[in-house]
């Protein structure tokens, strides 16, 4: 199961032109949502009014190099790593969610482009590379739907209350869900029950695509310029209005602030973790 | 001062919602971020606006001393044991900078372990006193202690 291109397998019944034509046009959408949701939401104006907004309380002009620095510690750091997640579950569910969507959409373009007929052998590590991202996929969103989903763990609703921000995770689980059931079935050659499957994988990708304008989808857009447009207000010090890390130990700090002398000495102990000792879990 | 959430700064993580004693602090349905669902009912006591990871909660300054255009945000770092706050008026220029203790021993160190001690007796219960009443006030320490015991005296008017 695991080293069959289900997509060749397919080619039997459907025209390789329909299938390659389905993902263009998926794509169209996803570009179509993105822009029409940038648009409705004035995210991206948003971010540029923000931006100069923020350059007016700047302490000191960041230079092109440094930018480009933050840039890319941005890339490597909040998008390849999601390191913005506070919550190291969710960071851990979301990279396996992220990495197996990548995995599961680039295979399915390699074999439905470069590989959609039996005519045409597909290396094994293709589905096998497909088949994992599903899996990942489905680890990392079941993970998330079940236990971590904020609606879940902090709103104490049950895990099948769904609402319009379900249809971004709800629709990418059923997609690879449907995917595996159906590539199972296919190898398992249960014709009947196999085109259900594929018809109920084609309706969720479908969905997950179609729906990008009124789903969540297009927060892998704008959550990397908010996360550059954080550590820019950082570098030159505006800091989005908020107060100075402060060094308590600091004489200038002490001399402005003489309650900190006074009442917590004049080199602080590390007071340990306050609030965050425990994980907020008493809904 | 109500508080509100900057919603591309917020990641959906439901602590403020855990900690909400108003219980106000809800999940958007749409974008699964947080939300102040009910301005009028929040009373201010800002444990959101310290417990959010990502500073994405603010408050709105009350109008007559932060008109439109101002920002009061707060950082509270539990590890310095501080809490600080900077208020920017609507020109954007003047700003007040303020930073407190919030704690001078490390946390959970002093926390009364009440079951090691005794049972309170009748004569404890049928007091006046509160538990631990005379020694927290210092009566036990040469009666209660005033400005005049101390060799103090109260200042008229406002000085710092």
């Amino acid at each position: 199961m695991f080293t069959i291109n289900p997509f060749a397998e397919l080619s039997a019944s459907i025209p390789i032109y329909a299938m390659q034509a389905y993902v263009v046009v998926m794509v169209l959408f996803v570009i179509g949502g993105t822009v029409l949701d940038m648009l409705h939401k004035k995210s991206a104006q948003y971010f540029f009014e923000n931006a100069k907004k923020a350059e007016k309380s700047a302490m000191r002009t960041v230079s092109g190099g440094e930018k480009a620095t933050l840039a890319l510690s941005t890339l490597t750091s909040e998008v390849l790593t999601s390191s913005e997640f506070n919550n190291q579950k969710r960071r851990l569910s979301h990279l396996f969610t992220m990495y197996g969507f990548i995995l599961f959409a680039a295979m399915t373009a390699v074999m439905i482009f470069a590989y959609p007929t039996p005519a045409t052998p597909t290396p094994a590590i293709i589905p096998v590379l497909w088949h994992v991202g599903a899996l990942m996929l489905c680890f990392g969103g079941y993970w998330f739907w079940l236990f971590i989903r904020v609606d879940v763990f902090s709103e104490g609703k049950k895990w099948y209350k769904l609402d319009r921000a379900d249809l971004f995770i709800v629709s990418l689980l059923m997609t690879c869900t449907f995917a595996l059931i159906w590539s199972f079935l296919q190898y398992a050659g249960v014709a009947g029950w196999s085109v259900l499957a594929f018809a109920l994988f084609i309706l969720a990708s479908t969905v997950l695509f179609v729906g990008v304008y009124f789903s969540k989808f297009a927060h892998m857009f704008f959550k990397p310029a908010a996360a550059y447009q954080k550590k820019i207000t950082k570098a030159d010090g505006s800091r989005e209005n908020l107060p100075e890390d402060y060094v308590l130990t600091d004489t200038d700090v002490q001399v402005q602030f003489p309650d900190i002398p006074e009442y917590m000495g004049t080199s602080p102990a590390n007071m340990g973790l306050g609030i965050k000792r425990e994980s907020p879990n008493h809904y | 001062m109500p508080t509100f959430v900057y919603m591309t700064r917020c990641d959906g993580c439901g602590q403020c919602v855990d900690i909400c004693p108003s219980d106000i602090m809800h999940i958007d349905k749409t974008l699964r971020r947080a939300y102040n669902i009910e301005p009028n009912m929040c009373w201010e006591c800002y444990s959101c606006v310290k417990a959010c990871p990502h500073n994405a909660i603010d408050v709105r300054g009350y109008a007559d001393f932060a008109p439109l255009g101002h920002s009061v945000r707060v950082d509270r770092n539990e590890e310095k044991g501080v809490i600080a706050w900077r208020i920017k008026f609507r020109n954007g220029k003047k700003t007040i900078d303020l930073l407190a203790p919030i704690t001078t021993k490390p946390w959970g160190t002093c926390i009364p372990k009440l079951a090691d001690e005794p049972a309170p007796g009748e004569e404890m219960r049928s007091s006046e006193l509160l538990y631990k009443e005379p020694t927290y006030v210092r009566m036990d320490d040469d009666g209660l202690h005033t400005l005049e015991s101390n060799g103090l005296t109260l200042k008229e008017g406002v000085y710092y």
